[in-house]
């Protein structure tokens, strides 16, 4: 590095500044966990809630605004949509959509993901090569293009949405669990354990998957905000879960054109979604803050 | 160095190619475009001429390869639907998704590049804190609606800025701010953690030691490798500008490449779908490539291992 003249005063660093651990990382996300739960409870209890049928319509009611404008009434709390339905019940179905979305997709792309990371970074040589190649090309093929292709040539379901989404989703994944597997296979309890006559499933099962299980736990929860804001985005293309079916990102398309006179079509379910990922994005700050503070963004 | 970049060069051909392969079974597995194109009365007799017309009655591994000759020469083909040469529509929308594209970038950079480095160096102030709201806002807001309530808002209600359309330079700012919002969250966040971690380290307290002026401290010793994290991950990052781009050119009506996959999509034009996801890969490749060369220059330890 350069080589300053020193000059003046000798400037002492300032240690205290940056204290090792910050103090609020360790306190509870009470918040976020309080959103999560709460959304995950309407989702699941959604047909007990004593909502209107959120696919029920009546032209007679359409655009009714929230109880709190002028107009709006109890029986729909957060106004109606274009065809009269009930926004409040649609909300609460959409939930379904968006956390099932969230959760199977991180899910299945998590698995492959692991596995994935985990053959790489056990074998190396070859093996590593090929596979880091194929996880290369995967990351850097964009989702929605991937997605679009596939709702327009499969035709728009959940299913789509979730294959299209894991598909990509996989590699980044399989690079972070690579990158530790990698890291830990230079430990001398893994060579330890080998001249104890391990096999590689029992290396693999008992040694590597434990270590790497918090990096995994960081990751899935940072990432279900993304995959529910990409199944938000593709709905609201008309890419993602096909009408009437409730989703939070084809009801904001929905809203989009009515903005200026009927604006709460699109923005509670906008709210929703933010309100869900930031819970999803904080909760998965604190656990990366927690249980593996090295662990950058991904 | 050079035999890096040949390997590298050479991984992001096969890339490119597998995914030709890819693309183009997916666009055929499954769907006539033919359902799109004819009227409801077309006969028999009409799809067979026009599926000969339009060569899709050939198998499908000749289909591919003419394909992939032609590709090769810049020609992708008519568009079914607009009847016009592909290359001539991506030519025409290319410049124009990348001129958002910059312009996004040129933003988010100079957003991002003080908030970052000031929210780590005063750690724990005002900065920081504004730093955590908008990082955490960047990745929790949906594009899309962010989109919609700006169009509503500034270009609806206060009447600022157009709402849609490409003329003139205020029309670039809402769907380039809406574009550069996620990238500068993360570019945020992967430099303040970056600067908090190197300004701990031994030769940042060396450099104060011997009385380098802060802000030099700061700027030029620190800064220098609290970079290397975000040139890894500046090739994701515009992976993920082009996915949105697709989203924000649709909402704010961009004639560019983003709007011209979703039309394409959404009519099923083939030609124009293969053209426009290898271009976009294409150009993703070509970045990967730039940032793994520019981080083989930065980091030399890149360059020895593997």
């Amino acid at each position: 590095m350069a080589a300053e003249p020193a000059g003046g005063a000798l400037a002492l660093p300032d240690v205290a500044a940056h204290p090792a651990a910050p103090a609020q990382g360790r306190r509870w996300p009470v918040i976020s966990i309080t959103i999560i739960t709460v959304f995950v409870l309407v989702a699941l209890l959604a047909p007990l809630l004593g909502t209107a049928d959120p696919y029920a319509q009546s032209l007679r009611a359409r655009f009714r605004p929230p109880v709190w404008e002028v107009g709006g009434s109890w029986t729909h709390p957060l106004g109606t949509d274009r065809l009269g339905r009930d926004m409040l019940a649609r909300m609460v179905w959409g939930s379904r959509v968006s956390l099932a979305a969230g959760v199977v997709t991180v899910l299945l792309a998590s698995a492959l993901g692991a596995v994935v990371g985990l053959v790489a970074g056990y074998y190396g040589g070859r093996v590593d090569a090929v596979l880091m190649r194929v996880t290369d090309a995967t990351l850097s093929f964009p989702v929605i293009l991937l997605a679009l292709i596939l709702a327009v040539t499969a035709g728009p379901s959940f299913l789509n949405v979730v294959i299209a989404i894991a598909v990509i989703l996989w590699a980044r994944y399989a690079r972070v669990i690579r990158g530790q597997v990698l890291t830990l296979m230079e430990l001398d309890f893994i060579a330890q354990a080998r001249l104890a006559g391990a096999g590689a499933g029992r290396i693999i099962g008992r040694h590597l998957i434990p270590n790497t299980l918090n990096t995994l736990v960081v990751l899935v929860t940072v990432q279900i905000g993304y995959v529910i804001i990409v199944e938000a985005s593709l709905s609201f293309l008309g890419a993602g879960i096909p009408p009437p079916t409730p989703a939070w990102g084809s009801m904001i398309a929905e809203g989009r054109d009515v903005v200026t006179s009927a604006w709460w079509v699109s923005l509670f379910p906008g709210l929703a979604i933010l309100l869900v990922v930031l819970a999803f994005n904080l909760l998965g700050d604190w656990l990366r803050d927690t249980l593996d503070p090295k662990l950058r963004q991904l | 160095m050079l035999r890096f970049v040949g390997v590298r060069l050479l991984q992001s051909l096969v890339a490119l190619a597998i995914l030709s392969v890819v693309v183009f079974v997916l666009a055929r597995t499954t769907g006539d475009p033919l359902h799109m194109i004819l009227p409801m009365s077309a006969t028999e007799e009409d799809y067979a001429n026009a599926r000969a017309y339009l060569g899709l009655d050939r198998p499908y591994v000749e289909q591919y390869l003419s394909f992939v000759a032609r590709a090769v020469t810049g020609d992708f083909g008519t568009s079914i639907r607009a009847r016009r040469p592909v290359s001539e529509l991506i030519r025409e929308r290319l410049p124009n998704s990348l001129r958002l594209a910059v312009f996004a970038m040129t933003v988010s950079l100079t957003m991002a590049f003080p908030l970052g480095v000031m929210a780590a160096v005063k750690k724990g102030s005002g900065v920081d804190r504004v730093a955590q709201v908008v990082a955490v806002l960047g990745q929790s807001l949906p594009t899309f609606w962010v989109a919609i309530v700006l169009v509503e808002f500034v270009a609806g209600r206060l009447q600022w800025l157009p709402a849609a359309g490409m003329s003139g330079f205020s029309s670039y700012i809402l769907p380039g701010f809406t574009l550069g919002w996620f990238v500068v969250a993360g570019m945020m966040r992967l430099l303040r953690s970056g600067m908090l971690e190197v300004l701990d380290s031994e030769y940042v307290k060396l450099a104060r030691v011997k009385g380098v002026v802060e802000h030099r401290v700061v700027w030029v010793h620190a800064l220098k490798n609290a970079l290397i994290p975000v040139v890894t991950f500046a090739g994701i990052y515009f992976a993920i500008l082009v996915t949105t781009a697709i989203v924000v050119e649709t909402v704010f009506a961009w004639p560019g490449l983003g709007r011209l996959a979703y039309e394409g999509i959404t009519s099923r034009d083939f030609p124009v779908i293969q053209a426009v996801v290898l271009t976009t890969a294409a150009i993703v490749a070509v970045v990967n490539l730039g940032v793994d060369c520019l981080y083989a220059v930065i980091d030399p330890r890149i360059r020895y291992a593997r």
